[in-house]
């Protein structure tokens, strides 16, 4: 064994603090809107999940990297983030099962990282200044590293639904009963998996799919699935929606899915401080009074207002450590959606039931 | 469900003495939970013969019943204090068995008593193995194949169909007692002979082996509504094999993916929601094979247990606090977590850095004892690190250990015998961790020692890689040393002593050149959440990253040093003292500030200091907080030797010895100066010189005379103290002390053959001293104190011995201008009084005499250490009433082969208290009758 020998990298935040570490992954420059996830597992299923795209990772636990990947845990076909940073970067890997090192897997994506940092105070600071953009560069000088900085883009107002959507149609479940059209808006593997275990066929359609060729498709359920970017700029997606409610399908949407379908009821949706991103958070359905730890990843939220004073909506779920919205059901209607993650991966089982609820929803 | 409001007043169960296996871990439990319901406004009543327990003080429960745990004192309570629930999950084993007792005598029923926070059926199902297998099997849940034995011949049988190799596990014993491994036919039949009679049933588990399987733990809480959370994952560094209480073990867990993890998760659910519907806490283990991540459940625990201590101390997240609000009603939703104040309990703690936990053993205490670990636990108590790393964390937890070690490595003091080394790999004793560094620093390959160990390669790999960095350290001096190195060795844990060793200078040269280059400790909080939400409780661990978060205060404040792990001759005591040090210096106005490392105590909980440092009781570390926060002192005599032992080295840094002198501690600890000193007080002592080696020893003997007493001077518990009656036993003696701890110096006493021995202990403030308590021993001298009965107060000593013992004890603490606590030891023959030795601190029998008499002695003292009293200002009220027996209680089951054998040096591991209107009592004039029985030398 010999000690790890990687060159520098350094971090530059929007609001000017620059950090130093060691570069990790693929060498280089990225820059993102960087935000923090507090899970201690799941780091491959993290990067991979589309609703990423277009950040840095901040991985608040202690080590990254120890168990390898392995293809069975991608989310998507490639990981969707733009960087990551970690405290301590395994050099060995430990799983009889793993496939590539962490640092093969980056190098093979072209996944630039910094390593090194004190993830902590990161975290700190982004908890009281706010989500904001950053560059990671192991190459360029302190002047280049603002050039780049001030062309990533912010993330308020950017639609990147579309970018990360399957571009063609396709089908999985082959067989099984259940018709169930999906919104792909950068749908996650373990959602479909919950679906066609379930006994669903899912054809998943891209983003920007008219509503008329997705109803052709003769769906027994609509799903709006998860995916990055603002709901506040997809006007093409709340369309979808809108026309797919005037039916009397069941409709179930997660994430980005449960924002457009927010909106597409007259509620507005925001963008959060800093956002929730971990797989401990404590949600409790309000029709059955429990509770269900959830794995979470969202930076805009449904506005609690909106929901209060509105007569389609009502909400379903509420986070407990900050009363935020996590869930609500269209009155009248055979929809509902959640702003947290009942496929998990990572994270706690606890809200798969919803996915049985979709089901039983759909054979009403 | 808000809270159950029939419930008004709660009976919880202790855990009775410290034994291997259950320990202070309970104290902590105990009170927590009583605290956690007294805030309730519940009426809490505490039963536990264990005095030297903070759950059995006043400031815990409302009616405290220091009586052994039994059927007969559980009713003697019920009928004088309405109870409306017993909570019997935070007393260990003990406590749940005696909850069971009562209730298949009817007890609760009669006194319309509920059992909250577990129920009795789920006890005998997990305690059970044949009842736990078929449940998991109804779930549906992967267990070792394997079936239950009642009968010798019907072991045997089972064995035949299940092959070698295979594991014997008796029900219903605690910490694994009488079960182990059996590799061939040979050794079978003496150890199922074992097994079925450790067995208060004689029943066994005959049970396929998964030796080298992963382990991992689960800590679980459920509230009445039925929702669950996982407060902690631990991963076991040392694989399945070895007892998980004498396993390093790491949380979060550090090789498990997401997938893996979380089927383990719905699998604990599962488990927890199968064997009843109660609201409280739950341990699970599970076994993982590595060749493909299948998953068997191994037990379930159905209370509060060692691993919730940790986990707690862990994680930030009060399991027992929560398990008792749970038990009355609360749903997790209805309540805030306990770090951040404002969001919710119900949530599953994040963590940032990595915690590892090494065991304490005390083999040397049980001469002849298997030194090999297995099902059954052996250690006597844990220390825990804190780091940002699992390096880290790891050479925290060794420094934290006192076992004359500066961390892993970079001491000198490897083993370098490569058969050696592979056998102890292979057969894993308390030293397997060392000599796998060892292993890499001989070169022997990741494959051989990942063979013969079977631990998990990115944990060996993480040793390794120190290894090799200090390789890359060592080939520096202190001038040539690269920064970032030095900086890379001090995130990795690396002690300045360690590092001194590899460049070949001095602790203090290696200090140095950290300051100049500003490479210092910075302080993060453990907060439950990763810093995703802001925390309002001060509870730090110290690491070597860019941001400190410990903000220190202009108050006046005061550190307490604690007492690190557990050990014979040092354990809960030092604890209660501490606990007190630190509530009284609040009181007096002083921001208090707790170092200690040990994750099982009461003063580790973070609700007890203003601040706690959850840090290694070390040198480098301790002087790290002192320079950080700038205390006007220290207060060093509460936390037994390991405290006191760090004094001279405060005293040469110009730090403010809070009480007695650190010139007075010295003196009372340096044999001649002592002596010299009562000599001038015209105090009589025991014959006594001091020799450098064996031949010395043999010339002083002739002038000394035997039978005498030998020992090495600055010890604990009487490491290495024996009596001997010859020459030809002196010198051997001498020689097995030189060869344990070379360079001391050993000192020779005249064994007062046929003594009594005595002890008092009193507070002195300089100027006037109050004897607090004299304690007489039953036992004649020889039989170390820890080891003896002793009674307060003496129960034949005459008036005149009795004016001889006091008059001495205030001429002693006056003339080592004690500030504080003193203890003082006595043998007395022929009505004549001898000093054997002097103590100015808090000595083992401080909380006996406390509970006894029902006053708070150690907050006294502690306020007149800081000068806020002087003994005057004191109204002092005992209750004095009968005579109160000081019972001490040994661990020798868990070694099979060693005898009760008692003498100088203590075994003991814990004591009870048991109270007797007068000496015509039974329960004394048996002990009193067998008091020569075990005195060996």
């Amino acid at each position: 064994m010999k000690l790890p020998d990687r060159p520098k990298a350094r971090l530059l935040l929007a609001d000017g603090l620059m950090l130093t570490g060691t570069a990790i992954g693929h060498p280089g420059t990225t820059g993102g809107e960087v935000c923090f996830n507090t899970g201690m597992t799941g780091y491959q299923e993290i990067y991979t999940d589309p609703s990423y795209y277009g950040q840095i990772v901040i991985n608040t636990t202690a080590h990254i990297g120890n168990y390898g990947t392995v293809d069975s845990e991608q989310e998507s076909e490639r990981p969707q983030i733009k960087g990551i940073i970690v405290n301590d970067y395994a050099e060995v890997h430990s799983r009889n099962t793993a496939g590539e090192s962490l640092q093969e897997y980056l190098e093979h994506y072209k996944v630039t990282g910094i390593a090194d940092i004190d993830t902590r105070m990161l975290v700190r600071h982004i908890r009281s200044k706010g989500a904001m953009n950053a560059i990671i560069s192991s190459v360029l000088s302190k002047e280049e590293m603002e050039a780049e900085l001030a062309k990533v883009p912010s993330m308020a107002g950017l639609e990147l639904a579309s970018v990360v959507s399957t571009s063609e149609p396709y089908t999985l479940g082959e067989g099984n009963k259940i018709k169930v059209a999906v919104l792909d808006l950068g749908v996650k593997k373990s959602i479909l998996k919950n679906l066609t275990d379930r006994g669903c066929v899912c054809k998943v359609f891209p983003a920007r799919t008219s509503y008329d060729e997705i109803k052709a498709w003769g769906a027994d359920g609509y799903f709006l699935s998860n995916g990055p970017g603002d709901p506040a700029v997809m006007d093409y997606g709340v369309e979808t929606v809108t026309k797919m409610l005037a039916e009397d399908k069941a409709v179930f949407g997660i994430c980005l899915g449960h924002q457009l379908l927010a909106r597409a009821q007259g509620i507005g949706t925001y963008k959060m401080h800093h956002g929730h991103r971990g797989l401990n958070h404590p949600v409790k359905n309000l029709q059955t009074g429990l509770g269900e730890i959830t794995s979470q990843n969202h930076g805009f939220a449904i506005t609690e207002k909106d929901v209060e004073e509105s007569d389609k909506v009502e909400a379903t779920h509420i986070n407990l450590n900050d009363n935020t919205i996590e869930g609500i059901a269209v009155k009248g209607k055979n929809a509902f959606s959640v702003q947290y993650h009942p496929e998990a991966s990572p994270g706690p089982h606890d809200s798969r039931y919803l996915f049985d609820q979709f089901i039983a929803n759909i054979k009403k | 469900m808000p809270r159950d409001e029939s419930i008004k007043s709660i009976l919880i169960i202790g855990s009775g003495p410290i034994v291997i296996g259950q320990a202070c871990e309970f104290d902590y439990s105990g009170s927590q939970a009583a605290r956690s319901l007294r805030e309730e406004g519940i009426e809490v009543t505490l039963i536990n013969s264990n005095p030297a327990t903070i759950m059995t003080d006043p400031i815990t429960a409302n009616n405290i019943y220091l009586k052994p745990l039994t059927k007969k004192s559980i009713i003697e309570i019920l009928k004088k204090h309405e109870i409306d629930a017993v909570l019997p999950t935070m007393g260990g084993q003990t406590a749940l068995n005696l909850a069971i007792d009562c209730q298949k005598a009817g007890i609760w029923e009669i006194f319309d008593v509920k059992i909250i926070g577990v129920d009795i059926d789920a006890i005998e199902t997990t305690e059970d193995r044949e009842k736990f297998r078929l449940k998991m099997k109804e779930l549906d849940i992967n267990v070792c194949t394997g079936e239950t034995a009642t009968s010798f011949l019907q072991g045997k049988e089972i064995a035949q169909r299940i092959g070698f190799p295979l594991v014997i596990r008796p029900s219903y014993t605690l910490g694994g007692t009488g079960g182990g491994f059996v590799f061939s036919a040979d050794d079978f039949e003496s150890a199922l002979s074992n097994g079925l009679h450790a067995s208060p049933i004689h029943e066994v588990l005959i049970e396929q082996s998964i030796l080298g399987w992963k382990e991992y733990e689960l800590e679980l809480l459920r509230d009445g509504a039925g929702n669950i959370i996982i407060i902690c994952s631990i991963e076991n560094f040392d694989p399945m094999g070895v007892h998980t209480g004498d396993s390093v073990t790491v949380a979060p867990a550090m090789t498990l993916p997401d997938t893996v993890y979380q089927e383990m998760r719905n699998l604990a659910i599962k488990m927890m929601n199968g064997i009843g519907q109660f609201a409280g806490g739950c341990n699970v283990q599970f076994a993982v094979n590595p060749e493909n991540d299948e998953i068997v459940a191994i037990e379930i625990n159905p209370r509060v247990s060692r691993s919730s201590a940790l986990a707690s101390k862990a994680t930030g997240y009060p399991i027992a606090k929560i398990a008792a609000k749970l038990a009355i009603g609360y749903n997790l939703d209805e309540l805030n977590n306990q770090i951040t104040k404002t969001t919710s309990a119900y949530f599953e703690p994040a963590l940032d850095y990595v915690i590892v936990k090494i065991p304490r053993w005390n083999f040397d205490k049980f001469e002849g004892s298997d030194r090999h670990l297995g099902l059954q636990m052996k250690s006597v108590g844990e220390a825990m690190g804190i780091g940002r790393n699992f390096q880290e964390a790891l050479q925290k937890a060794c420094q934290s250990l006192e076992i004359k070690r500066n961390g892993l490595g970079a001491d000198g003091k490897e083993l370098k015998d490569q058969q050696q080394i592979l056998e102890s790999l292979e057969h894993p004793s308390w030293n397997r961790l060392f000599h796998i560094y060892d292993a890499f620093k001989l070169g022997i390959s990741l494959a051989t020692i990942h063979k013969l160990s079977k631990i998990d390669k990115w944990f060996l790999c993480q040793i390794e890689e120190l290894v090799v960095l200090e390789e890359e350290i060592a080939r520096y001096d202190l001038e040539t040393i690269p920064g970032e190195l030095l900086r890379t060795a001090k995130e990795k844990g690396y002690a300045d002593r360690q590092i001194a060793h590899l460049l070949g200078c001095w602790e203090s040269e290696v200090y140095t050149k950290r300051k100049e280059t500003g490479l210092n400790r910075v302080y993060k909080l453990v907060d439950t959440c990763a810093a995703e939400f802001e925390a309002q409780t001060p509870y730090y661990y110290s690491c070597y990253d860019k941001e400190n978060e410990s903000v220190a205060t202009d108050r006046k404040k005061i550190v307490v040093l604690g007492s690190g792990p557990n050990r014979i001759g040092q354990g809960i005591e030092f604890d209660y003292s501490c606990v007190h040090g630190v509530l009284a210096a609040k009181e007096s106005g002083y921001e208090t500030i707790m170092i200690n490392c040990n994750p099982e105590t009461v003063s580790t909980d973070f609700d007890v200091a203003d601040k706690l440092y959850f840090e290694p009781v070390f040198w480098e570390h301790i002087y790290s907080i002192i320079e950080h926060e700038k205390p006007e002192g220290v207060i060093v005599q509460l936390g037994g030797q390991t405290a006191l032992k760090l004094a001279e080295k405060l005293d040469k840094y110009g730090v403010k010895i809070i009480g007695t002198s650190f010139k007075a501690l010295d003196l009372a600890e340096d044999r001649g100066s002592f002596s010299s000193l009562l000599k001038e007080l015209n105090i009589p002592y025991p014959e006594f010189g001091v020799a450098e080696d064996a031949e010395q020893a043999i010339e002083l003997s002739k002038e000394i005379g035997f039978p005498l007493l030998v020992r090495p001077s600055y010890v604990l518990g009487g490491q290495s103290m024996k009596i001997v009656i010859n020459e030809k036993e002196l010198e051997e003696h001498i020689v097995d002390i030189m060869k344990k701890i070379p360079g001391n110096k050993v000192l020779l006493d005249h064994f007062l053959d046929g003594a009594i021995e005595a002890e008092a202990d009193a507070i002195c403030d300089g100027e006037e001293v109050y004897i607090i308590g004299i304690m007489q021993h039953i036992e004649p001298a020889g039989i170390h104190s820890g080891d003896s009965y002793a009674v307060l107060p003496p129960y034949n000593l005459g008036d005149f011995v009795i004016r001889q013992i006091e008059a001495y004890t205030k001429k002693i603490a006056l003339a080592l201008k004690t500030v504080g606590l003193i203890n003082i030891q006595f043998a007395i023959k022929n009505d004549k009084v001898y000093i054997i030795e002097a103590n100015p601190r808090a000595s083992r029998t401080v909380p006996f005499i406390c509970k006894a008499y029902q006053e708070p002695y150690v907050n006294y003292a502690t306020k007149i250490m800081l000068g806020e009293l002087k003994l005057k200002d004191i109204e002092f009220k005992p209750v004095k009433h009968g005579y109160a027996i000081k019972e001490p209680v040994f661990s020798f089951s868990k070694f099979p082969n060693v005898n009760k054998t008692l003498g100088p040096e203590m075994k003991s591991t814990g004591e009870s208290i048991y109270f007797i209107d007068d000496l015509m009592d039974d329960y004394f004039l048996d002990i009193y009758a067998e008091r020569n029985l075990y005195l060996s030398k």
